[in-house]
């Protein structure tokens, strides 16, 4: 994303919604509503403040024109750019992009989903694709278990090193007092659960649960004297590689690896500056995906790592809040299948 | 445009036949068939006919609700382009990426289209 400004703009409220299994009736706007109410609070901003809105979800045809009737605001900026769960990463150099031209002034990205109360099927619509479809894939699982495959085949990398992603991300959230999950996990558990898509059991897969939040950004010089210190983005970057798993280049590597690159150039930063890194774990072989293309693991190595470090704080798993555990914010976004 | 690229692809499929496209200016195979080539934005895309040779290059087994589970598996053909398929007649778990497999037409009957499957080279890795 070349263009945009070093520190550009600054996350300054961040809130998460009602998660897991949402009160009978709640729908997405509901969801993406209640975070951005939280996410002004968290900083100090009011609704009359937000001039630019950005959201992203399967639910709503039009959530821009939804969320704006339903909050009584009409934006000078807005952008409902839709590109699976990376949308909203996107969505920050977006805002960084609109802040810095002048085209809002205060920007709130928000997420709201409600797929645990309504399933998957009906939260997210298949699209039918003649050459993919006949051969049934269980889509995403299907998808990513093929580059699981891939990357057992070309490193070594085992179910175990896999289990072990999930076993982390599992003790992040026994911290975690609004996680869904509460119990201890162990290896021998995720193996041991029904297979879905080999070498993929339910527990190699993120948990179904509703949810939602926003972060609210705005310019450096809006940012001094609200509640809580800013955090300035310092880079993003963003790449897209395919939407077919058929058409990804190389199942071993994602677009983390150019939106990475694109994010460390911009905040003159390596992977060795880092402290705190947060990835998505949608499948375990993201999070040894992601730490190998953004730098913090050879490939074939961050498998290995996963295995050896399994207790918090681990790279590649999930951590504290974005916004509160640092003063840098790096979003580096890949889009991809399924 | 008389008939579309998904049309051409199937006519080819009631023949037993897996065709894919050529691109003259990118000088590579396109998969899937489409209007436009993705390589070099062509619109001068010939159709050839496949060998109906290719390798596995990534395999899983889907493991449904109800049912036996099944391979899923991305064929790279010897022509330079990948499909999803999936490999038969053989435990799925047992498909392994570097197996050479060649082409058969899958015909499910009814309202459903024929769509190429594959199946182990007898004597190949």
């Amino acid at each position: 994303m070349s263009g945009l400004q070093r520190a550009g703009a600054a996350i300054v409220g961040a809130a998460e919604s009602d998660l897991g299994h949402v009160a009978e009736g709640l729908n997405p706007i509901d969801l993406m509503a209640q975070g951005i109410a939280r996410a002004l609070d968290d900083c100090g901003l009011a609704l009359r403040d937000v001039d630019g809105l950005l959201c992203a979800t399967t639910q709503s045809r039009t959530s821009g024109l939804s969320l704006s009737e339903y909050l009584g605001i009409s934006p000078s900026y807005i952008d409902t750019t839709i590109l699976g769960g990376s949308s909203f990463m996107f969505q920050v150099g977006h805002a960084l992009a609109a802040i810095q031209l002048g085209l809002c002034r205060v920007a709130v990205i928000a997420y709201g989903s409600t797929q645990r109360s309504v399933g998957r099927r009906q939260a997210s619509v298949r699209e039918i694709n003649p050459y993919e479809t006949p051969y049934r894939p269980f889509l995403p699982s299907t998808a990513y278990a093929l580059a699981a495959s891939r990357h057992m085949h070309q490193y070594g990398t085992t179910r175990e090193q896999l289990a072990a992603v999930a076993v982390a991300a599992r003790q992040w959230a026994l911290l975690n007092p609004v996680a869904w999950e509460k119990k201890p996990l162990t290896i021998a558990e995720v193996l041991g659960a029904r297979m879905v898509s080999y070498p993929f059991t339910v527990r190699d897969i993120c948990l179904v649960t509703d949810g939602g939040g926003a972060i609210v950004l705005t310019a450096p010089e809006r940012a001094k004297g609200l509640k809580k210190p800013p955090v300035f983005v310092l880079g993003c970057g963003s790449a897209i590689t395919h939407v077919n798993i058929s058409s990804m280049p190389d199942l071993t590597v994602t677009g983390a690896l150019q939106s990475g690159q694109e994010a460390y150039a911009m905040a003159g930063l390596a992977a060795t500056d880092i402290d705190v890194v947060e990835l998505y774990d949608a499948f375990t072989i993201n999070t040894i995906l992601f730490l190998e293309d953004l730098g913090f693991a050879r490939k074939a190595k961050a498998a290995a790592l996963s295995k050896m470090d399994t207790s918090p704080p681990v790279a590649g798993c999930r951590s504290i809040p974005m916004a509160a555990a640092s003063p840098i914010a790096i979003p580096a976004c890949t889009a991809s299948s399924s | 445009m008389d008939q579309s690229p998904l049309a051409v692809y199937q006519a080819h499929l009631d023949k037993g036949e897996l065709a894919y496209q050529w691109s003259p200016e990118a000088g590579r195979a396109v998969f899937y068939p489409r209007l436009v080539c993705p390589y070099s934005g062509s619109t001068a895309l010939e159709w050839r006919v496949a060998s109906g040779l290719g390798t596995v290059y990534a395999t899983t087994v889907t493991h449904p609700a109800q049912g036996a589970p099944y391979n899923v598996a991305l064929i790279d053909c010897d022509e330079g382009f990948r499909l999803m398929s999936r490999v038969e007649d053989i435990d799925p778990m047992v498909v392994k990426i570097g197996m050479r497999v060649r082409i058969r037409v899958h015909r499910p009957g009814g309202e459903e289209p024929a769509y190429p499957v594959f199946v182990r080279v007898e004597g190949a890795p």
